[in-house]
């Protein structure tokens, strides 16, 4: 199997993608950088990894959208192709519509960096397979636009489809204001593409994934696109 | 001499009705906090001037526009307008 | 030289220069001619209290530098240690103090970026980040906005570049009212055998300018940042800089990018002082010169005079030199990465630097007068009036106490003990997947990926302390650091400082720093540290008000095997509670003195370094044979607010405990006074007699004085009950303090 890490300027969670996928995971790896020609073709997985991609700057991905590289993303994408996108690369995959809805400024006005529980919505997708039914899972958060917005028509289209993956919770799974960090729509925290083979989410999965920390839970999502694909199930 | 024809396109970008604006309402908090109790809405957002060369109006309004979709604001959240203005 | 700008130099000029009339006679004798207005700037800058150490270098001798692990010591743009494995760390903390008050959001983005080119200079890869904050009182009108102000640019620069910051302190004292300080540290790992160093060698070399374009950003920074604030400092603003972290992660990955090959002689970043600095010091240290071409470097105005370009402080910029033939290699990378970069100069023989413009000369200097040639000025000293007052405390009318619960849960509020997060949760802390815990621990402690080796980081300074007793207030400072990494399983392998006072031509703040740097000298000797790189910062003083002698240390540990990492709170109920070190009588200069009682005095704690190192080894002996559960030094609040920090912070299950503690002394000082070298620790029952034997086998005083258990913090004192409050309400009371000041 292999995979791909896109690297646009001022992307900073590259490196922990890379390191989870080759030396925790044993895949091969590769970066994928954004200018030039390139063919994705040889592809598995394509990770948009976190950061501030162009600095941020005008709006988190709006700027790499029209990155050369998103052009094969795109078309990655449109032949069935598993796209990967945390956090800016969230950011990036909304800007550049392979997923509704968009990003903004957390309603608390500030950066938070911490690790929160998400409740898994619907585990029949393939990024998701492995994780029980309405699990929690305890995963890091670092961003300062991740504050998911998306109309009401657009929103009961997401319920529809049972595209919303993961919503933020409390412990117990308890999805209410309190358990809200940033004001997200529905508390949502990643969602699915119609097609199923494209997932954003704003918590760092890579973030509790390697064996040096006690939490793990990252490494469901890791394990579920991996076994979907090796077990050759299409998206 | 060849006249080369110069407009100046001033661009608000704003959030749309409907999607929050915490910085706007942080503002409009700070306001009431300082007594501006007469304050009914506020809304926080981006301006830009693009200087263009060599195009007139009627080239340069839809050049714009196109600039505004494309890139400058996300139609998801955000509206645009702007104005048109020749420079000498 | 005949110079382009053909002003004459008037006494005036000399002075807004920050010059003395000396000084400037001295430039005359030593040239043999007067210089021109550009040559007077460059003069200004370089031999600024900034960038010369004018006032402090006498005294910064007293400082031990060499150890066997030391690569590089002070003089580099910073210090470097081996940790084996092929590997060395590079770390520094530096000020940024005067720009963070007139603009906090970017005098703090800037600092952050200037020690971050500090370390990748010599091609390290930065991976962490700490900070050292000091604000005043939090009801002061401009605290809230300055806490703010600096927490966002933190944020923001640090978060964008991809690097963590994964701990540091935050005070808040009255003595910081007209000058906060904002010192920020950064460490980078390197492999031993590919360190860079500034220096412009090989006659000949290209000399290229690489990063964002010069503008006419706050120059004359580091002669702001060598005299005292007055009313007019707030309308300083224009000379602030603007900071770019997207510029700053792409020169960073440029950088090593471009060390992978062999390409560069020598690099250094325009900080202070910009090309200006970069290009003499970089000759200084080659023994070369320089010939420079104003008119090749990228420039975002128009019309900038020689003067601006050569004094600018636009940020995001490097120099450096590559072999002859490499450059445009060199180049394309830059270009890859999005850069300006050009060619503006080359390496000569003559140790003289050359500066033109269009071909015109502009500047003709000898190399060693600018950069070596400011007086080193041992200027008087005197010890300070205030002491008399304040050197002792009359505790007959301070009425001890009956109970502790208010004391306590008053002391858990007050912003300095009350629990960070509001800060640290807007740092990303995490990223690069090397963080071993979150901050707010002892220290922080960082794995070194591909071995087992681990890094333990802590930055300390109690100020009052340094203000009581400035010599054994440092010494407790570096105590203090060494004991943090101790808790967290590590040995201390250099120690890095930020020498923060007021103005130095007062005699007795020259004491003050004089007492302060021997101190520390005494102490990095006592426990064999070297002092690798630092920082000083002086004329922290606004309208002849001196901030609190802040001579702030971060120490640099190694933990051998990542499994040695402890972690400071209580794990398991039944667990026996220890406390390794003694508690004495002492109240001078502690957090319950002085914010709960208003009363600044008293001497510190005494310092027994003897002492101090057993109960170190006792400590880590203990860690390393996996005897102990949890450390946590007894710091600020004594033993009490210790006790309750390790029944709070587990992050997801906070515990209560029992204690019953023998007592001869005060019952306030037995459990708010802030005796040295005491380290809390927890362990299994079974344990226990391997604990006691060790002790006494090390002859550290140890005292088993309670249990883990239950939902309360219960702590008997003679057998009396003295506090008794639950845990959780604790926490809730902890965890909200700081935020209810500062928002």
């Amino acid at each position: 199997m292999n995979c791909g890490v896109v690297v646009f300027p001022g992307s900073n969670c590259d490196h922990d993608c890379f390191h989870i996928l080759k030396h925790v995971f044993k895949l091969h790896t590769e970066w994928i950088w954004h200018k030039g020609d390139m063919d994705l073709s040889r592809f598995d997985l394509v990770v948009l990894p976190g950061g501030y991609s162009y600095g941020d700057y005008l709006r988190p991905g709006a700027i790499a959208q029209f990155s050369t590289v998103m052009k094969e993303v795109v078309r990655f994408a449109e032949s069935g192709g598993r796209v990967l996108g945390i956090c800016n690369g969230f950011q990036v995959l909304v800007e550049a519509k392979l997923l509704p809805g968009a990003l903004i400024q957390n309603n608390t006005q500030k950066f938070i960096c911490k690790t929160v529980p998400v409740r898994v919505e619907n585990t029949s997708t393939s990024f998701t397979g492995e994780c029980a039914d309405e699990s929690v899972l305890n995963i890091p958060i670092a961003h300062h636009q991740g504050s998911y917005f998306i109309d009401p028509d657009g929103l009961s289209q997401l319920e529809e489809n049972r595209q919303v993956l993961f919503r933020y919770c409390g412990p117990a799974g308890e999805v209410t204001d309190e358990f809200n960090p940033n004001g997200s729509v529905g508390n949502i925290a990643g969602i699915i593409n119609k097609g199923g083979n494209v997932m954003g989410l704003m918590p760092h999965p890579e973030r509790c994934a390697d064996p040096a920390w006690s939490n793990l839970d990252g490494q469901l999502i890791f394990k579920s696109i991996i076994n979907s694909l090796q077990s050759g199930v299409s998206a | 001499m060849i006249i080369r024809p110069e407009m100046l396109a001033k661009i608000h970008i704003t959030f749309k009705n409907g999607v929050l604006d915490p910085q706007g309402k942080a503002v409009h908090h700070a306001l009431k906090d300082l007594g501006y109790n007469e304050v009914s809405e506020i809304q926080m957002g981006k301006y830009l001037e693009v200087r263009l060369e060599g195009v007139s109006r009627q080239e340069a309004e839809p050049r714009v526009k196109e600039m505004c979709e494309k890139l400058f604001a996300n139609t998801v959240i955000e509206s645009y307008r702007f104005t048109l203005d020749s420079v000498e | 030289m005949k110079s382009s700008t053909s002003t004459d130099i008037t006494p005036d000029m000399v002075r807004q220069h920050g010059m003395t009339l000396e000084e400037f006679r001295r430039i005359q004798d030593l040239l043999g001619r007067v210089p021109n207005v550009t040559e007077l700037g460059i003069f200004s800058v370089m031999w600024s209290e900034h960038c010369s150490y004018k006032s402090s270098r006498y005294y910064l001798k007293k400082l031990p530098t060499e150890g066997p692990r030391v690569l590089q010591g002070p003089g580099e743009n910073a210090g470097v240690v081996d940790i084996g494995d092929g590997m060395a760390v590079v770390f520094k903390i530096e000020s940024h103090n005067h720009p963070s008050f007139i603009e906090p959001r970017q005098g703090a983005a800037t600092g952050v970026g200037g020690i971050l080119r500090d370390i990748f200079t010599m091609g390290a890869r930065p991976i962490a980040l700490m900070n050292s904050l000091r604000f005043g009182a939090p009801d002061h009108p401009r605290t809230r906005f300055l806490v703010n102000g600096v927490v966002d640019g933190i944020s923001n620069y640090g978060n964008c570049t991809g690097v963590p910051t994964v701990g540091g302190e935050i005070y808040f004292d009255p003595c910081y009212n007209g000058n906060i300080l904002v010192n920020v540290f950064c460490l980078g790992l390197v492999p031993s055998d590919k360190i860079f160093l500034g220096n412009a060698s090989g006659v000949g070399n290209p000399v290229i300018y690489f990063g964002s374009k010069t503008g006419r950003d706050g120059i004359h920074g580091a002669s702001m940042a060598s005299s005292e604030f007055d009313e007019s400092s707030e309308e300083k603003r224009p000379t602030v800089q603007v900071g770019d972290p997207f510029a700053e992660k792409l020169l960073i990955e440029a950088c090593l990018e471009l060390m992978n090959e062999d390409w560069v002689v020598g690099i250094q970043d325009m900080g202070a002082a910009g090309l200006t600095c970069s290009t003499f010091e970089m000759a200084g240290r080659g023994g070369t010169g320089i010939d420079l071409e104003l008119s090749k470097v990228p420039m975002r105005e128009e019309g900038m005079t020689p003067y601006d370009i050569l004094l600018s402080e636009s940020q995001e910029r490097m120099l450096v030199v590559v072999h002859k033939g490499m450059e445009e290699e060199a180049l394309t990378l830059f270009h890859k990465w999005d850069l300006d970069a050009a060619i503006v100069g080359e390496v000569t023989d003559k140790p003289v630097v050359r500066i033109f413009e269009n071909g015109n000369p502009v500047v003709n200097l000898p190399v060693e007068l600018v950069v070596d040639g400011a007086l080193d000025l041992k200027r008087p000293t005197k010890k300070p009036g205030y002491l008399k007052n304040v050197d002792h405390v009359n505790l007959k009318l301070v009425s001890d106490l009956a109970l502790g619960g208010e004391t306590l849960k008053k002391l858990l509020a007050t912003p300095n003990i009350a629990n960070k997060h509001w800060v640290y949760e807007q740092y990303d802390h995490m990223v690069r997947l090397n963080t071993l815990g979150l901050p707010g621990s002892d220290a922080a402690v960082l794995r070194v990926k591909g071995t087992k080796k681990a890094l333990a980081l802590s930055v300390d300074c109690n100020s009052r302390y340094c203000y009581l007793d400035p010599f054994h207030g440092a010494q407790i400072a570096v105590a203090e650091c060494v004991r943090n990494i101790t808790c967290s399983g590590g040995e201390p392998i250099g120690l890095t400082n930020c020498l923060n006072f007021g103005n130095p031509e007062k005699p007795e703040i020259m004491w003050q720093f004089e007492q302060a740097v021997s101190g520390m000298g005494a102490a990095c000797k006592f426990f064999d540290i070297p002092v690798v790189s630092g920082n000083v910062s002086l004329y922290n003083e606004t309208t002849g008000e001196a901030i609190y002698p802040t001579p702030t240390v971060a120490v640099v540990g190694l933990l051998e095997d990542r499994s040695y990492h402890t972690t400071q709170w209580f794990k398991e109920d039944g667990d026996c509670i220890g406390l390794i070190g003694d508690t004495m009588e002492e109240l001078g200069g502690s957090e319950y003195l002085s914010v709960l009682c208003e009363r600044v005095e008293g001497k510190p704690p005494h310092l027994d370094l003897p002492l101090a190192r057993s109960v170190n080894e006792l400590c880590l002996g203990l860690i390393k044979d996996g005897l102990i559960a949890s450390a946590h030094d007894c710091s600020e609040g004594g033993l009490g607010v210790a006790l309750a920090e390790s029944c709070m912070s587990h992050p997801q299950a906070p515990r209560g405990a029992v204690m019953d503690v023998e007592s001869t002394i005060r019952n306030d000082a037995c459990l708010f006074g802030e005796s040295q070298s005491r380290i809390l620790v927890s362990f299994s029952a079974e344990n226990r007699m391997a604990v006691e034997e060790k002790a006494k086998a090390l002859g550290a005083p140890f005292e088993v004085i309670g249990k883990v258990g239950g939902d309360s913090l219960v702590v008997n004192v003679n057998g009396e009950e003295f506090i008794n409050e639950e845990v959780s309400h604790l926490k809730k009371l902890w965890m909200g303090a700081l935020e209810s000041y500062v928002r």
